[in-house]
């Protein structure tokens, strides 16, 4: 308690310019509780002592000292207060399923009840979503299928109350963070209060999203940082290690939730370096205490988050164990850990046989099954014949019936088995053609041939014919079910029958092309196993499949995510954005951010050009110049990581993409603003300038409040009619054509 | 008083006189062979005719300047413009001087050879390592092919290096010399020439840009130099650097568009006001016009999307089918569509709801914007009109359709809102041409839309036209122009068909300015998107430096003489080694330098620095950007990377040469080793100059024996 009176007002005593001492005398008598007079002159000589061995801590105290009295504990409270009440206000409303909580609340009961799904995100954002829903009494019994439908009695606050509680975080660490890089309450309280009161920001907190939980973890990873940052002076103490390992933990949160994590990791990563790289340039720094450093970073902000982030995935992997719809997605080994899916305990005939109805499975990671169905290439792409590709569902345009090369009724006595090296012809069971091969282009691969289904009830012609070939194997050896890596080379071209992995456009259903590729390396897209085998005439055999390690569930979990994210191509009529349409698309606030993005580039570029000329200036103002610097530039770095890389996705790319980047616009449009204020002296004698400060800051204030106020009926819930009917309250809110209520 | 006697002293670097031969005899000799269209020839050369014939057309590829380049060489060796570029391996007649249209880019080809040459002796490298960096460019066979032929990389390749050599001449200048604001002018016009050949241009104009900045900087920094002398030069580079280059850039499309006055092929991607001021094509239809769309006007109406085609907003005798494939029903009446051919049924009338005639009145009265109209379907007296029923093919939409009251069970809905969208660029009045137009359904507020699908057959494949609720601001497919316009003068309706079917036409000349122009071109060529598929030879930025592929440019047509574009692979992998090699170098020394352990002076390191800037710099930015890009690439796409890897390659040779080794031993062993590599690079240079010349022509196993690698695509003739 003492300290920090002394750091309200040690400036009484600190300050060498004039000017300081001038401003002082200006604002004690009027600012200043007379109590607080008394007991600053009373801690007079105990606030020096520690400034004087510790310089740097003393100016930064000095320099917190320059704006109102820090009742600090009581602004937090007040942010925290505010944030709470607009994040937690009308939480229940509406009470239907809204946009994605279709997917995250469905996602969320999928956890509830352990069954496996496939979601392009990783689990920590559902898993808690999920645990939220099971702390509040959610059954996972809602089926969630389309946004609209009423939750009538199930339990959904719970999970709202998880989003919109975390949510509520954003603002709070909003305002320690810039409070810790500027050490002005003025800069933290209007970044905070733009966070407090933006709609935008409100809204995607009240729903059932991953966009709070991650953005949480983004702001904690920032926040932590910036801590430690400021620890650099105690290495190795017990707050050092604290707020390090805290960023690691934090980083590993924002990772565990979405990809989008990657740029906070970045962000942390470059931030680390830079420091890794000072600490390398101080030369009175011995090196084993330099490696001793480094190894403290690689522990706390690689292995640590490494090992948490795969905790994560340990426990989803854990709780999800019965079969569920994401089963396709995954290899025939990984599937039979799921209690329920067919390969769970399988029991099947252990050799390929003619006759038998088979499954194919691609051997690439988030390979298909081999799949026909009743349409054909489009005019213009190769033959116009029936379509084959592969599908990550299970389905029955999935079957292939084996036949021999000549017989179409194979199905006489006890059945042959097929061996390395026969001829064989694939039968598509349900619409009985042939897969078939020739010498046309493949449709996306063009250095490939097409692949297609052909003839009529089994009648087809020589390029129906495909010689199977075990991997590893020799002439006659038999096919072992699941286990065995099947090749199929096209007797008459002598191409390879290939999985690329690339999507097909919309004739083909969206599903994967298929080719059979000249080049006869031996990789996995060209490799298949038989996943399902049926054939009555042959006895059943249990069949133990090797388990996966959990290493290989792990990689192999992740690529099918990431195979899922670039997937994601933006489809006809999907209301989908552009990136440059972002920073301007909403409301005052975020206007706002943008203006003063653009002054913040003009106000550096102005300081650095000054001080790479030389020019001389106050102590007290280089330092607001380095505020702007660092503090400020660590904010744009933060935007520019959110934000640029959305410029290079292919994937559908939505408005809400755009939430991590805006909260460092606000923080920055915070030091921005404030850097304004006290430059303002620049340009009027003092009493003025005092004034117009308070003025231009309840003029913030009022704007960002006026506009809460305007849009408040968007973020809690619309009543009457809608915004493009004349005469509707909701059309004079409706600045720009393109919004979309 | 004349001084005798008049002596001129030159110096004349022989070495450079040599290598610049050498490079104009490997680029220059039988450039006629093959006789045959060779490749992406086939890409460049219709262009070439178009500009012989003064056609214009529009190619996303690239600004305009380097297809004018190939086209002023067309134009000087009397190229007519009239050869099929149908086909690769097509032969060209003998009317068609090939040597003239390949001449320009393998005299760019063989300049980059000395050129290369000057960036090394001016980043102050010794004349050796300049030598063997040229040596380098002068034998690699991929930098050979591709200047062999009308193709633009060699061009593009050229512009770089000079603006980088200028850009340094600049630097390395004494301050006080005036001549060297012009080796800055010239390196800002070279800038913008790599730009007007090729967009990639860009990312070598920004590090050009990024590197003056930092000189720039450094200047700022330096205190010794007066504020005012600090402006002034601070002024002279941003000039010379970005006032100069954007001229130029504009000055090459404004001779683009003073060349290119007829209409073509590409009229349709254009709006109606570009068309209109093209020789032929839309200015011949519409010459004349009148301007202010009135009520009885007949108009033809435009979709502003050129996406999926460019098409009319059409009606016919057909009804909508009761019910589609999937089950759905629709109103079964008469099918409103966009057509993407010119015909009597796109013409509409443009009738005042309050009145019952059909024809203009004395005076016309204009429509202007927020007007209500309905519009009359001139053949099939059909009103276009919408309800709530699901479009065909986008059941999210509404249908739209040609109404005429039967008395059945459905209420005419058709009232339409004039919306011109451009009203605060041209006017509120509705005009001819240039007004762009939504079409507000008056009872649903949906808009009028091109959908982008096409019908099935019941709808004779003709695009589909929806009435959506509007969202997401702006799009051109929901904007029409008018296009063809004349006031209608006929009350009855067989006066009327007759009307229609004949040709409008006055006369009026309607021009639109440079800039307006400009500035479409540009818009169009950024945005025109070309269907992406994938090529047989198209590869990855990968697989450029595994050197797994390769590009097969011509076959002969009856023997397996060949050529292809495949790098020498001995200096392709010295690049490779080289690049690795700086940036070890590169961390070691930056990690040693910030423990305050200087290596190598700081001149050195100064030199080293400015080495990386220049080339490692040179081949980030001309290689990074591609593993981004989301289209087909190809091998050729790397050879501006390559050849600052040639560079440094050299260079660093040479950096190792005198820094890193002290002892004179492992010096002459390392200069043994440079001759040796060198000597390598000319055996596989001549290993592979009969897939480079495409003669002699070589036996299969011969060609098999080249094959080394197994992804390169070697052909053969089947015997």
């Amino acid at each position: 308690m003492e300290n920090k009176q002394c750091t309200a007002h040690s400036y009484i005593t600190g300050d060498t310019t004039i000017r300081n001492r001038k401003l002082q005398t200006f604002k004690t008598p009027r600012a200043a509780p007379p109590n607080d007079k008394k007991d600053s002159h009373l801690s007079k000589d105990d606030c020096l002592q520690p400034d004087e061995t510790h310089g740097e801590s003393y100016h930064r105290r000095r320099r917190s000292s320059n704006d109102e009295p820090p009742s600090r504990s009581g602004l937090l409270l007040l942010v925290a207060g505010l944030s709470f009440s607009t994040r937690l206000y009308k939480i229940k409303e509406p009470p239907h399923v809204c946009w994605d909580e279709t997917h995250f609340g469905k996602m969320g009961s999928y956890y509830i009840n352990r069954t496996f799904f496939f979601d392009v995100h990783p689990p920590l954002g559902k898993l808690l979503i999920g645990l939220a829903g099971y702390m509040s009494g959610y059954d996972g019994t809602f089926p969630f299928t389309k946004p609209g439908d009423n939750y009538e009695h199930h339990n959904y606050w719970g999970m709202r109350g998880l989003c919109a509680g975390l949510g509520s975080f954003l603002p709070i660490f909003a305002y320690l963070i810039v409070l810790e890089l500027s050490h002005s309450h003025t800069a933290a309280l209007i970044a905070a209060t733009l966070l407090i009161f933006d709609t935008g920001c409100i809204t995607i907190s009240q729903y059932i999203l991953l966009d709070p939980i991650l953005m949480f973890f983004i702001m904690a990873a920032v926040l932590s940082m910036v801590k430690f940052n400021q620890q650099q002076h105690r290495p190795f103490s017990a707050p050092w290690w604290f707020w390090m390992v805290l960023t690691g933990v934090n980083l590993s949160g924002a990772l565990g939730v979405k990809f989008v994590g990657l740029f906070v990791i970045l962000l942390v990563g470059l931030n680390t370096v830079s420091d890794l790289w000072r600490l390398l340039g101080d030369l009175d720094l011995m090196l084993v205490d330099f490696v001793k450093h480094l190894l403290a970073r690689v522990v706390a902000l690689i292995l640590l988050p490494v090992f948490l982030y795969v905790t994560i995935f340990a426990i989803h992997f854990v709780v999800l164990n019965k079969s569920g719809p994401g089963d396709g997605f995954f290899s025939s080994a990984f599937q039979s850990r799921l209690i329920g899916n067919n390969l769970h305990n399988a029991s099947m005939p252990e050799y390929l046989a003619y006759g038998s109805t088979i499954t194919l499975k691609n051997l690439r990671i988030a390979g298909g099954y081999l799949h026909s169905h009743w349409h054909l290439y489009p005019e213009g792409v190769g033959a116009k014949q029936q379509q084959v590709t592969a599908y990550l569902h299970k389905d029955y345009n999935n079957l292939w019936l084996v036949h021999r090369q000549n017989d179409t009724n194979s199905q006489r006595g006890a059945p042959d088995l097929v061996r390395h090296g026969d001829i064989i012809r694939l039968e598509h069971k349900e619409t009985t053609r042939n897969l078939h091969s020739h010498l046309h282009e493949a449709p996306l691969t063009k250095k490939h041939f097409q692949v297609t289904g052909y003839g009529m009830n089994g009648t087809g012609d020589n390029n129906d014919l495909w010689r199977v070939e075990v991997c590893g194997g020799r002439t006659g050896d038999p096919v072992k079910v699941l286990r065995s890596k099947v090749r199929f080379l096209h007797k008459a071209t002598g191409c390879v029958l290939f999985s690329s992995g690339k999507t097909l456009p919309k004739w083909g259903w969206e599903q994967v092309e298929v080719t059979c590729s000249p080049y006869l390396k031996e990789t996995l897209s060209s490799q298949w196993n038989i996943e399902d085998h049926i054939n009555p005439k042959l006895p059943n055999i249990s069949l133990s499949v090797l388990k996966p390690h959990f290493l290989e569930i792990l990689i192999e979990s992740h690529i099918v995510m990431i195979r899922g994210n670039s997937g994601l191509k933006p489809k006809d009529n999907e209301v989908t954005s552009k990136p440059w349409h972002w920073p301007i698309n909403y409301q005052v606030v975020w206007w706002l951010n943008l203006a003063c993005l653009g002054l913040y580039l003009i106000l550096v570029a102005v300081t650095s050009v000054a001080f790479q000329r030389g020019v001389s200036v106050s102590q007290r103002r280089r330092e607001h110049c380095f505020v702007l610097m660092r503090g400020g530039g660590l904010f744009f770095l933060g935007w520019l990581l959110h934000y640029i890389p959305f410029y290079t996705m292919g994937r559908v790319l939505y408005f809400h993409h755009y939430f991590p980047a805006m909260l460092f616009n606000s923080m920055l449009t915070g030091i921005t603003l404030d850097f304004l204020l006290k430059m303002a002296d620049l340009l009027l004698p003092l009493p003025f300038c005092e004034q117009l400060q308070r003025v231009w800051m309840v003029f913030i204030l009022l704007v960002i409040l006026y506009s809460f106020y305007l849009f408040h009926p968007l973020t809690y819930g619309m009543t009457g009619p809608l915004a493009h009917e004349p005469g509707s309250s909701m059309a004079r809110v409706k600045w720009m054509e393109s919004w979309d209520f | 008083m004349l001084q005798l006697p008049l002596v001129v002293t030159a110096r004349v670097d022989l070495v450079l006189l040599l290598l610049s031969l050498l490079a104009f005899w490997t680029r220059l000799t039988r450039l006629s062979y093959p006789n045959a269209v060779v490749f992406d020839e086939v890409y460049y050369g219709q262009f070439v005719s178009l500009y012989m014939k003064r056609i214009f057309f529009i190619d996303d590829s690239g600004p305009a300047l380097g297809h004018m380049i190939l086209a002023l060489g067309a134009y000087l060796g009397g190229f007519d413009g009239n050869f099929m570029w149908n086909r690769i391996g097509a032969e060209y007649p003998c009317s068609v001087s090939v040597w003239s249209l390949r001449l320009f880019p393998a005299v760019c080809g063989a300049l980059c050879v000395p050129v290369g040459y000057c960036v090394i002796v001016e980043l102050g490298f010794s004349h050796v390592s300049a030598l063997g960096a040229s040596l380098l460019l002068l034998f690699d066979n991929a930098l050979i092919v591709q200047s062999r032929f009308m193709l633009l990389e060699s061009v593009v390749i050229l512009f770089i290096m000079l603006a980088l050599f200028t850009y340094l001449r600049f630097h390395n200048a004494p301050t006080s010399s005036p001549v060297r604001y012009c080796w800055l002018l010239l390196s800002g016009t070279s800038c913008s020439a790599a730009i007007g050949v090729k967009y990639m241009g860009v990312f070598s104009y920004l590090l050009l840009v990024g590197v003056a900045s930092l000189h720039t900087w450094k200047l700022i920094g330096d205190m010794t130099v007066s504020g005012l002398c600090v402006f002034v030069q601070c002024v002279c580079r941003g000039v010379c650097l970005f006032v100069v280059p954007v001229l130029l850039y504009v000055f090459w499309f404004y001779v683009h568009l003073s060349l290119l006055h007829r209409s073509g092929p590409h009229d349709q991607l254009m709006s109606p006001a570009f068309q209109a001021s093209l020789e032929g094509g839309l200015s011949r239809i519409t010459l004349g016009q009148p301007l202010e769309v009135a009520y009885g006007s007949q108009v033809t109406l435009r979709s502003s999307a050129s996406q999926p085609i460019p098409c009319w907003l059409h009606s016919h005798k057909a009804n909508y089918p009761i019910r589609y494939e999937s089950g759905r029903g629709s109103s079964h009446q008469q099918q409103v569509t966009c057509y993407p051919f010119k015909d009597v049924n796109n013409w509409w009338i443009v009738k005042n709801p309050d009145r019952a005639d059909l024809a203009v009145g004395s005076p016309p009265r204009a429509v202007r914007h927020g007007d209500i109209i309905q519009l009359f379907h001139g053949m099939t007296s059909r009103f276009l009109n919408s309800h709530d029923v699901a479009a065909p093919m986008s059941p999210h939409a509404q249908e739209v359709s040609g109404y005429i009251d039967f008395n059945v069970s459905m209420p005419a809905q058709n009232l339409w809102r004039v919306d011109v969208v451009n009203r605060e660029a041209e006017s509120e009045v509705w005009k001819t041409i240039l007004s762009e137009v939504r079409l507000v359904h008056v009872n649903t507020s949906a808009v009028l839309k091109l959908s982008g699908t096409s019908l099935p057959d019941w709808g004779f494949r003709q695009m589909e036209v929806v009435a959506e609720k509007m969202f997401r601001g702006h799009s051109s497919s929901q904007t029409w122009t008018v296009e063809e316009h004349r006031y209608g003068t006929s009350e009855e309706q067989k006066d009327r068909e007759a009307e229609l079917h004949s040709p409008t036409h006055i006369d009026v000349n309607r021009k639109i300015s440079f800039w307006a122009k400009f500035l479409e071109v540009q818009w169009r060529m950024l945005t025109v998107k070309q269907e992406d598929s994938e090529h047989k030879y198209s590869s990855t930025p990968l697989e450029w430096i595994t050197m797994e592929t390769n590009i097969a440019y011509w076959l002969h047509p009856s023997t397996n003489a060949q050529i292809h574009l495949i790098g020498n692979p001995v200096s392709w992998g010295v690049a490779n080694l080289s690049l690795l090699a700086y940036h070890l170098l590169a961390s070691v020394y930056l990690l040693r330098r910030r423990r305050g352990i200087k290596d190598v002076p700081d001149a050195a390191w100064e030199q080293f620095v400015s080495l990386g800037q220049v080339c490692v710099g040179g081949w980030l930015v001309n290689f990074v950007p591609f593993v981004f890009m989301d289209k087909s690439l190809f091998l050729y796409h790397y050879l501006p990377a390559l050849v600052f890897l040639h560079l440094l390659s050299a260079a660093l040779l040479e950096h190792a040469h005198t820094h890193l080794l002290s002892k004179d031993t492992h010096r002459r062993v390392l200069r043994a080793c440079a001759c040796a590599v060198l000597a390598c690079v000319l055996l596989s240079y001549h290993l592979f100059c009969p897939l480079t010349f495409g003669s002699p022509e070589l036996s299969a196993n011969q060609l098999q024996a080249l094959k080394w690698r197994n992804s390169w695509d070697i052909l053969y003739h089947r015997r």
